[in-house]
């Protein structure tokens, strides 16, 4: 067989492949969108900008700085519950964030594999059509579990203001402020948790635009247009 | 034998004609028939002023201080009229063995029938102090409270002392001082939180008074604190609170904000975090509070508000690998660092791709084995 054969049969054997489908790609991108809305509202109610000149009636910049804050805090929330919701009616791909193989002795050689990739030890990284293991770990573990401690202690701080009564304080804030000792201290923890995310974030950003560039598959347009493409002939090499 | 409503009122002077007018007027107002004025008059009667215990552990007595100017009601209406305050070893006119000796007579004659008044709280040090590190009468304070506890109808922990360990309870808390609620052995009477630094002085007496009037607890919160006086944040009901929405604040202590009156909040204002009703309520006879006086809120009211870090901190200090830290500089390093990292491992990339192309290594790559 020539060699243009054998690339012709191998095009065919890897094909793009339909990974992420429609409503789990909105919901990346309205996630992100309202997560530096967040992130910014927030650093302004912990850091308020210099005062406003004026009477205190013709201003409401703290105001409107908190709406949008609970606005996009809202929109987070739905966001997530229906991205769980989706990862029961979605495809495969759609439950990745959520179970990590960690049983498989296989899946922890793939997580090591990465490792060396990102450490310059190896020469090539492997192909997948999902996640890579290392990257399946540090969603599951930065992102989702970021996520959730977020809106549960979020949920509890509109709570205090909202009162006894709104379905925020009776849910959340009526246990989440007991369970940390007082109002201070969940303060405290979701401020640092907005640093937290923020590292998910500079690293996802970093390794998405790497990886698009140095992995043998696409990942920036991929998560655009919900196929990925492949650079190379070879097999992908999921499930090792 | 304990007076009963009835004689307090005749010995202040009302004559039995004004008292059963009283009680006449009292149905009406509540709404009741003709028929329930005399068994109001019968309860007034018959029913003897609840006896009150007011223990003092570790503590500095700004509760009782703060009690004693309580102006609505007035504190001698309370302590003459509503309550018998049996025992208070700091304002009562009896001493020693004379003193000690009410504490045995109550527990006998009323048991399970005396509200347990605590202020401050028992060292639980066995160690070191041996447990002696505050001594009534002779004997550890802690068995005083034990004793008492076990016969009360209701504790209430006044102020933070009691009901959170307050100053003496900071780290490194060399007398082990515990909060009321988790001294073991107490038996099962039901706790009432009333914190604060001291708590404001009609919060104590609306505590007492709603309990004798309706003759049960009020309801409490998850932490035992009076719903009718801690649901809020000191935030929610503040005065400055439209300065806050509309991004007004004082930047320093000297500043043109400050003497406009601005929100506290920049320099530290503890109020959104604070549940407590001084901002409704106010202190001295509704006079003024403390964000009112131009000082941000200490959180006193809250739970270990010693060992949150400094007063004018609105996050509390993460002391980590003996750093003096907060949660910005902590995340701030951690996100400069993780950028930093980023930066470096894309500069690493680029010099791993220039040296493989230049190697003539194809886009296919070397199988690596």
């Amino acid at each position: 067989m020539s060699t243009k054969a054998a690339e012709a049969i191998s095009a065919e054997a890897q094909p793009a492949i339909y990974v992420y489908e429609a409503p789990l790609r909105i919901w990346h991108w309205v996630n992100a969108l309202s997560l530096v809305v967040l992130m910014v509202t927030g650093y302004l109610i912990a850091h308020p900008l210099p005062s406003m000149p004026g009477e205190a009636s013709e201003n409401f910049l703290m105001g409107y700085i908190r709406f949008a804050h609970f606005a996009a805090a809202y929109i987070f929330v739905v966001g997530f519950v229906f991205r769980i919701y989706w990862a029961f009616m979605g495809n495969g791909h759609a439950r990745q964030l959520f179970l990590p193989p960690v049983w498989s002795r296989d899946w922890w050689g793939g997580v090591w594999h990465e490792v060396k990739w990102y450490a310059f030890l190896t020469r090539e990284p492997r192909k997948y059509t999902g996640h890579n293991p290392l990257a399946t770990l540090f969603m599951h573990f930065m992102l989702l579990w970021g996520t959730v401690f977020m809106i549960v202690t979020g949920l509890a701080l509109y709570g205090e203001g909202a009162q006894a009564g709104h379905w925020t304080h009776d849910w959340f804030t009526s246990w989440v402020i007991p369970l940390f000792g007082q109002s201070q201290a969940v303060h405290t923890f979701h401020n640092l948790g907005m640093w937290y995310l923020l590292c998910f974030v500079i690293i996802h950003v970093y390794v998405a635009i790497r990886e698009d560039i140095m992995s043998r598959q696409s990942l920036i347009s991929t998560m655009v247009s919900g196929w990925r493409m492949f650079k190379d002939d070879r097999p992908v090499d999921d499930g090792r | 034998m304990i007076e009963t409503f009835y004689e307090v009122m005749r010995r202040q002077g009302i004559t039995r004609r004004s008292f059963l007018k009283y009680c006449s007027l009292t149905a009406a107002a509540m709404g009741l028939g003709p028929a329930f004025a005399p068994k109001i008059a019968n309860a007034m009667e018959t029913k003897p002023r609840i006896p009150v215990l007011w223990l003092h552990g570790l503590e500095c007595t700004c509760c009782s201080e703060s009690f004693i100017r309580s102006a609505h009601p007035l504190v001698k209406d309370v302590i003459l009229s509503m309550i018998s305050l049996d025992y208070d070893d700091l304002i009562m006119a009896s001493a020693g063995h004379e003193a000690e000796a009410i504490i045995d007579e109550t527990i006998e004659k009323h048991s399970g029938n005396f509200i347990l008044a605590c202020e401050g709280n028992p060292g639980l040090d066995e160690g070191k102090t041996g447990g002696m590190s505050c001594i009534i009468g002779g004997k550890p304070y802690t068995e005083q409270l034990r004793k008492t506890a076990k016969h009360a109808k209701a504790i209430i922990s006044w102020g933070s002392c009691a009901s959170w360990g307050c100053v003496q309870a900071a780290r490194p808390n060399p007398t082990r001082a515990t909060p009321i609620h988790k001294v073991p052995d107490l038996g099962n009477a039901p706790i009432i939180k009333v914190p604060g630094c001291p708590p404001i002085a009609e919060v104590m007496t609306g505590v007492i008074t709603y309990m004798l009037t309706f003759d049960r607890l009020p309801s409490l919160d998850r932490q035992g604190r009076p719903l009718m006086f801690y649901s809020q944040r000191i935030h929610d009901k503040c005065y400055r609170r439209p300065h806050f929405d509309a991004g007004q604040f004082v930047e320093k202590w000297d500043d043109e904000a400050a003497r406009r009156g601005y929100c506290l909040y920049k320099v530290g204002c503890k109020g959104p975090t604070t549940y407590n009703a001084c901002s409704a309520i106010r202190w001295n006879g509704g006079l003024s509070f403390p964000i009112q006086a131009g000082h941000p809120c200490i959180g006193c009211s809250e739970d270990d508000f010693w060992d949150k870090g400094g007063f004018y901190d609105r996050l509390t200090s993460i002391d980590a690998f003996g750093v003096e830290s907060n949660a910005d500089k902590v995340g701030g390093t951690a996100a400069a660092i993780v950028g930093g990292a980023a930066a470096l491992h894309a500069a690493g990339s680029v010099i791993k791709r220039v040296r493989q192309n230049g190697n003539g290594v194809s886009q296919k790559g070397d199988q690596e084995s």
